[in-house]
C-alpha cells in the first residue's frame, strides 16, 4: 500500500515486519527516528516477541547484537557517524564471527569538525570490515533493502549494513509502497542459525586462531562475499516476484545504452544525477548513470559489463580518502582495468553540502568536453582554504583551523544550499 | 553468614574442622547435600583439564569452581560469554577448547553486553531455564569493559558477571590495570625510581560501584576459600537480574609468587584485610567474612616479588604503613574483626 | 513541479507543515517530497522546511533554492534577506501577520510579485482562537490552499487529521478552513497556481 511517510518511519515499520527478536539501540543523529519508531512498535505490542534494549554506547549496541545473534535471535541495530566508529571493533567482530546482524547506517559525516549532516565517510570507514554494504537510492529502496538484507545475511552468515543517506532520506517524507506482513513472511523465512549457543550441544565460539588457519578463515569470509555477488541478483529477482518492484541488486543503470560518459555514484544523489542526465540527453549528449547498490561485495564484473564501450566514467563520491582522493574511483578503475576507460573523481556533498543540479551540470559538461581533471572537489571554496594557509604562514600560532575558517566565512547559517 | 559458608556451619549441627593451613574441608564428613561441587565425581568440569594456564593459576582455579557451581545450580543449563584475556587465550588454542559449556568470546571490553544479548535472545526464545554467565579478568571488567558492565547493571539484565581479579594485565605480559594495588610493580609501573611501583591513587572498587547500581547481588570471593566461592555462585544463580562476583585470583607470574603459594597468598590478602570478602543484596552489605588470624599487610606484601622494592636493606616504611592503612580502613569499613561476624 | 519553502522558528511546526503539505498532495495522487533544512537548531532558531509537488516521480534531492511559493511562519524572519532568495517572479508569498502587507516593510519584494500572489494572514491569532495554542502551521496551510491552489482544502484537512488525530486535528482543520475563507474572500491567484502545477 502506498503511503506518504518519513524515510525513518518506513524503515522502522519494515524492519518490524522482518520480525527482529532483539533490537539494541543507542541514539545518534540522524538515526534516531528509526529506533524511536521501533521502540514504539515494541512497546505497543505491534512487534512481539522482541526484546528492545537501550544500551549505553554503540559499542554495546553491536555487542548485544553479537550475543543475541549467537544465541539464535534475529538481531538488528542502527547507527551513524561517530557511532559506527565507536562500535568499530565490534563491527569487525560481528563479521569475523559470521553473525547475520542487520544494521542501518544513517549516513553522516565524521568529526572533527563535528558535523551532523550527510556524507558517506562513516560507512566508507567500515567498507573493509567484512560486512555486506548496500546503499539505498530512495526511501522505497531503503525500506526494501532491509527485507533483502535479513534474507541475504542469514543465507550466507554475514552481517549486512544498509546505508541510507542521513536527513536526505531518513528525514524526507515521500511516497513508499509499504510491504505487507504476508509478503515479508513469504520472502523471509525464520532465522535458522548456522552456529548456536545451545546448552544441549555446547560449542566454543570465538576461539583464538593462529597463523595456521587465520588466512583460511578470512578467505572464507571473502568467498562468502563473492557468493553474495551471485546471490544478491537472485534475491532481488525473487524480491520482484514477491513485492512487484525492483529494489536492490548489485547496481542500477540509467540511460547507459550507447553512453560515452557514465556517472557512477552511491545512494540518494543518483536521483539528482538522473535529472541532470535527462537534461543532457535532451541536448543529445550520450551520457548515463550507474548507482552502485552493493558496494561490498564490489560488483567488478557487473560494472565491466555495464560500462563496456563507454569512453569515460565520472564518480560522484560523498567521502574523501584524504591523501588519495575518492574511495569509489580506485575500485571502479580496478574493475575497468585494460578497458581503456578514463575514470575521474568528483568529491561532493561532504558534511551536507548540497549537491545541486547546476553544479553537476558544470562538471558533467567538463567531463563530456574532456576538460575534467582526475580529481575535482565540487563547489570547493579554494580561496577560503588559501586564506587559511596564508594565516598559517604568517603566524605559527594561528590557532584552531576550522574555527578560523568559519570566522573568515562570516554568518552563513541562513544559507539555503 | 549462612550455612555452608566456608564449610563452617552446616545444616542443623555445627561441624568444626581443624585443619592447619588450609580451608579445604573434608567433604566426607559432610552431608551429601552440602558437599562441595568439586567433590562430586559427576561435576561438569566446565573448564576441562588440558588447557594452557600457568602452574598455580588462580584464575583457572576460580573459573572452574565458579562455572561448575553455576552448572550445578542450573542443572547444567548455562551459556557463557567470556572477555578477551588469559582465561580466553589459555582455554581455546584452536582447534582445541577446554570449555564444556556453550561459550562465546567476542572482544575484550564487551562481555557484559554480549551476555545481555544472549540473555535477551534466550528470553525472546522462551528458554527461561537457560541462564547466562559472563566472565573476564580485571582488565576486561574494571577498565575496558567497565562501560558495558555498568550498562548491564543499570538495566538489571539477567546476567551473572564474574570478575577474576589478578590485579594487572597478565595476558599481555603484566601491565598495570586500575585494579593494580598501590606500590605493586608491573611492567608499566616498574620497580625503579624515587617511588617504584604503582601510584598510590584512590583505587577503584568495582564491587562497591556494583552495589551503587542497587543490583540484587554483589559478592567478593577468593580462591583461598573455594567453598565460599561455590556458595556465592550458587546463591547468585538462585536470583534473577544483574549479579556480580569479584574473585581474587593470584597470578604467580605477575605477582612474583611461587605457583605452590597461590592459595596462601590469596589467604594472606584476606587475613590482612587488604581483600575484604563480603556480600551485598540490593546495595546493602549483608554478610562479611571475619578475619580469623589477623596478619600485618607486610606478611602479604613480602610473599610477592611485585612488592620486593618496598623491603630489602632500606624498607620503605612510609609506603608500607600507607598500605597497612588501606587494610585498616577495610577492616573498619566492613567490620572484618567484629564480634558476631562468623569466620 | 511546484516547490514550496517554509521559514519559521524551531518549535513552530515548520517541518510538520511541509510534511502535511506533502501528504495532502499525495492524497491527490501526486508525488510529493517534504524534508527539513537538516539542522540541529533548538527552539526559537530560524529553521526551514521544503516541499516539492509534481505529477511525476520526484528524484531531485537538492534543497529548494528557487521556490514557487514561500510560507513565512514568523514575521520577524522577513528581514533576513535570504528568506526571499530565489523566489520565482511568478511565485507566491504567504506571511503570518495580522498587519497590512504594505506595512510589513517588504515593498521591494511585493513589487516583484504578480497581483494577488501575496497575502498576510493572522495565523497565530487564528490558531489561538481555534486550537488554543499559538501554532500557526496548519492555519497557514489553509491559507496556502486558497492562495496557490497547489493542493485542495479537503486533502489538507485529511492530512491534518492524519497527523493530529482527534480533537486537536479537528480544531486545526477548523483553523485552516477559517484561514482559507479569509484568503478566498480577498481573491487570490489560485488559477495561476493550478496552471503552474499542471505544466510542471
Amino acid at each position: 500500500m502506498f503511503r506518504q511517510l518519513e524515510g525513518s518511519q518506513a524503515i522502522a515499520e519494515t524492519v518490524a515486519m522482518c520480525r527482529p527478536e532483539v533490537i539494541c539501540a543507542y541514539p545518534i543523529t540522524p538515526q534516531t527516528h528509526i529506533v524511536e519508531g521501533l521502540a514504539t512498535l515494541v512497546k505497543n505490542g505491534t512487534l512481539s516477541p522482541c526484546e528492545y534494549i537501550n544500551v549505553e554506547s554503540e559499542f554495546a549496541a553491536m555487542s548485544v547484537a553479537i550475543g543475541a545473534s549467537a544465541a539464535g535471535a534475529r538481531a538488528y541495530t542502527a547507527t551513524a557517524s561517530q557511532g559506527i566508529l565507536f562500535m568499530a571493533e565490534a563491527v569487525y567482530n560481528a563479521s569475523g564471527l559470521g553473525l547475520p546482524i542487520v544494521m542501518t547506517v544513517g549516513n553522516r559525516a565524521i568529526g572533527a569538525p563535528i558535523n551532523i549532516w550527510n556524507d558517506h565517510t562513516d560507512s566508507m570507514s567500515m567498507r573493509d570490515a567484512g560486512w555486506i554494504q548496500l546503499y539505498a537510492e530512495t526511501n522505497q529502496e531503503a525500506a526494501d533493502l532491509h527485507i533483502l538484507a535479513f534474507r541475504l545475511a542469514e543465507e550466507i552468515s554475514l552481517p549486512v549494513m544498509v546505508c541510507v543517506d542521513g536527513f536526505i532520506l531518513t528525514h524526507a517524507f515521500e511516497r513508499v509502497d509499504m510491504p505487507t506482513q504476508e509478503q515479508i513472511d513469504s520472502y523471509l523465512p525464520p532465522y535458522a542459525p548456522r552456529q548456536l549457543l545451545d546448552v544441549d550441544e555446547p560449542v566454543t565460539i570465538g576461539a583464538m586462531v593462529g597463523p595456521e588457519a587465520y588466512t583460511e578463515v578470512r578467505y572464507l569470509a571473502h568467498h562468502r562475499q563473492m557468493d553474495a555477488l551471485e546471490l544478491i541478483p537472485r534475491l532481488s529477482a525473487e524480491f520482484r516476484e514477491t513485492f512487484g518492484r525492483d529494489s536492490g541488486g548489485l547496481l542500477h543503470t540509467y540511460r547507459t545504452e550507447d553512453a560515452e560518459t557514465v556517472v557512477v555514484s552511491l545512494g540518494s544523489v543518483n536521483g539528482t544525477i538522473k535529472d541532470v542526465i535527462d537534461e543532457f540527453r535532451d541536448e543529445g549528449v550520450r551520457i548515463g548513470a550507474i548507482s552502485i547498490c552493493s558496494f561490498r561485495p564490489f560488483p567488478m564484473e557487473s560494472l565491466r559489463v555495464a560500462l563496456a564501450g563507454v569512453r569515460r566514467v565520472v564518480t560522484v563520491e560523498k567521502s574523501l580518502a584524504i591523501g588519495l582522493g575518492g574511495n569509489v574511483a580506485p575500485e571502479v578503475r580496478e574493475a575497468l582495468a585494460g578497458m581503456g576507460i578514463s575514470v575521474a573523481t568528483i568529491i561532493a556533498g561532504l558534511g551536507g553540502r548540497a549537491i545541486t543540479r547546476s553544479s553537476l551540470r558544470g562538471v558533467f559538461r567538463d567531463a563530456v568536453e574532456e576538460r575534467l581533471p582526475p580529481l575535482t572537489f565540487l563547489d570547493l571554496d579554494l580561496d577560503l582554504v588559501h586564506r587559511q594557509l596564508e594565516r598559517e604562514r604568517a603566524d605559527r600560532r594561528s590557532g584552531p583551523a576550522a574555527e578560523s575558517m568559519l570566522k573568515d566565512l562570516g554568518a552563513v547559517a541562513s544559507r539555503v544550499g | 553468614m549462612e550455612a555452608a559458608t566456608n564449610g563452617q556451619t552446616v545444616g542443623p549441627a555445627r561441624v568444626r574442622f581443624y585443619q592447619t593451613g588450609t580451608f579445604t574441608v573434608g567433604n566426607r564428613l559432610l552431608d551429601v547435600s552440602v558437599q562441595s561441587v568439586q567433590s562430586d565425581p559427576r561435576r561438569n568440569n566446565s573448564l576441562n583439564s588440558g588447557h594452557r594456564a600457568c602452574q598455580g593459576c588462580g584464575e583457572a582455579l576460580g573459573a572452574r569452581y565458579a562455572l561448575d557451581a553455576a552448572m550445578r545450580a542450573t542443572k547444567n543449563r548455562i551459556v557463557v560469554a567470556n572477555a578477551t584475556g588469559c582465561l580466553e587465550v589459555f582455554s581455546t588454542p584452536y582447534p582445541e577448547s577446554s570449555w564444556r559449556v556453550p561459550w562465546l568470546h567476542s572482544l575484550f571490553g564487551n562481555a557484559p553486553a554480549v551476555a545481555t544479548g544472549i540473555a535477551a535472545a534466550l528470553k525472546v526464545k522462551g528458554k527461561d531455564d537457560v541462564r547466562v554467565v559472563a566472565q573476564g579478568g580485571d582488565g576486561g571488567t574494571v577498565d575496558i569493559g567497565f562501560g558495558c558492565l555498568s550498562g548491564m547493571f543499570e538495566r538489571n539484565d539477567d546476567v551473572l558477571y564474574i570478575c577474576y581479579d589478578n590485579e594487572a594485565y597478565m595476558n599481555t605480559g603484566v601491565q598495570r590495570s586500575s585494579a593494580t594495588p598501590a606500590g605493586a610493580k608491573t611492567n608499566t609501573t616498574p620497580g625503579v625510581g624515587e617511588e617504584p611501583g604503582n601510584v598510590f591513587g584512590q583505587g577503584k572498587s568495582v564491587p562497591l560501584i556494583a552495589m551503587a547500581h542497587g543490583i540484587p547481588y554483589v559478592a567478593t570471593a577468593s580462591v583461598a576459600d573455594l567453598r565460599d566461592l561455590e556458595y556465592k555462585v550458587q546463591k547468585a544463580m538462585g536470583l534473577h537480574g544483574a549479579r556480580y562476583i569479584h574473585v581474587h585470583v593470584p597470578c604467580p607470574l605477575g605477582w612474583g609468587s611461587a605457583p605452590s603459594d597461590t592459595i596462601r597468598v590469596a589467604r594472606l590478602a584476606i587475613e590482612s584485610g587488604l581483600f575484604p570478602v563480603f556480600e551485598a543484596e540490593w546495595g546493602e552489605v549483608t554478610g562479611r567474612r571475619r578475619i580469623r588470624d589477623l596478619v600485618p599487610a607486610q606478611a602479604y606484601l613480602e610473599a610477592q616479588g611485585r612488592f620486593r622494592h618496598l623491603f630489602g636493606k632500606h624498607p620503605d616504611t612510609r609506603r608500607i604503613a600507607w598500605i597497612q592503612d588501606i587494610a585498616n580502613r577495610n577492616i573498619r569499613r566492613f567490620g572484618l574483626l567484629d564480634e558476631g561476624v562468623q569466620s | 513541479m511546484f516547490q514550496v519553502r517554509i521559514h519559521g522558528r524551531g518549535g513552530q511546526g515548520v517541518v510538520t507543515a511541509a510534511e502535511m503539505l506533502s501528504v495532502a498532495a499525495f492524497l491527490e495522487g501526486r508525488s510529493a517530497q517534504a524534508f527539513p533544512s537538516f539542522g540541529s537548531e533548538r527552539m526559537g532558531a530560524p529553521v526551514m522546511a521544503f516541499c516539492r509537488i509534481d505529477t511525476r516521480e520526484i528524484r531531485l534531492r537538492e534543497p529548494i533554492a528557487d521556490p514557487d511559493a514561500l510560507i513565512v511562519q514568523d514575521p520577524t524572519l522577513l528581514y533576513q534577506a535570504s528568506v526571499f532568495e530565489g523566489l520565482s517572479p511568478e511565485g507566491f508569498l504567504l506571511v503570518n501577520s495580522g498587519r497590512d502587507p504594505e506595512s510589513l516593510g517588504i515593498g521591494e519584494v511585493l513589487a516583484r510579485l504578480p497581483a494577488g500572489h501575496m497575502v498576510a494572514v493572522p495565523a497565530t491569532e487564528l490558531a489561538l482562537e481555534h486550537v488554543g495554542r499559538p501554532l500557526p502551521n496548519a492555519v497557514l496551510l489553509g491559507a496556502f490552499c486558497a492562495l496557490t491552489g497547489a493542493v485542495g482544502l479537503e486533502s489538507l484537512a485529511k492530512a491534518i487529521r492524519d497527523r493530529f488525530p482527534g480533537d486537536v486535528g479537528e480544531r486545526n482543520v477548523g483553523a485552516a478552513r477559517a484561514a482559507f475563507e479569509l484568503v478566498a474572500s480577498k481573491g487570490s491567484g489560485m488559477e495561476g497556481a493550478a496552471r503552474h502545477v499542471q505544466t510542471a
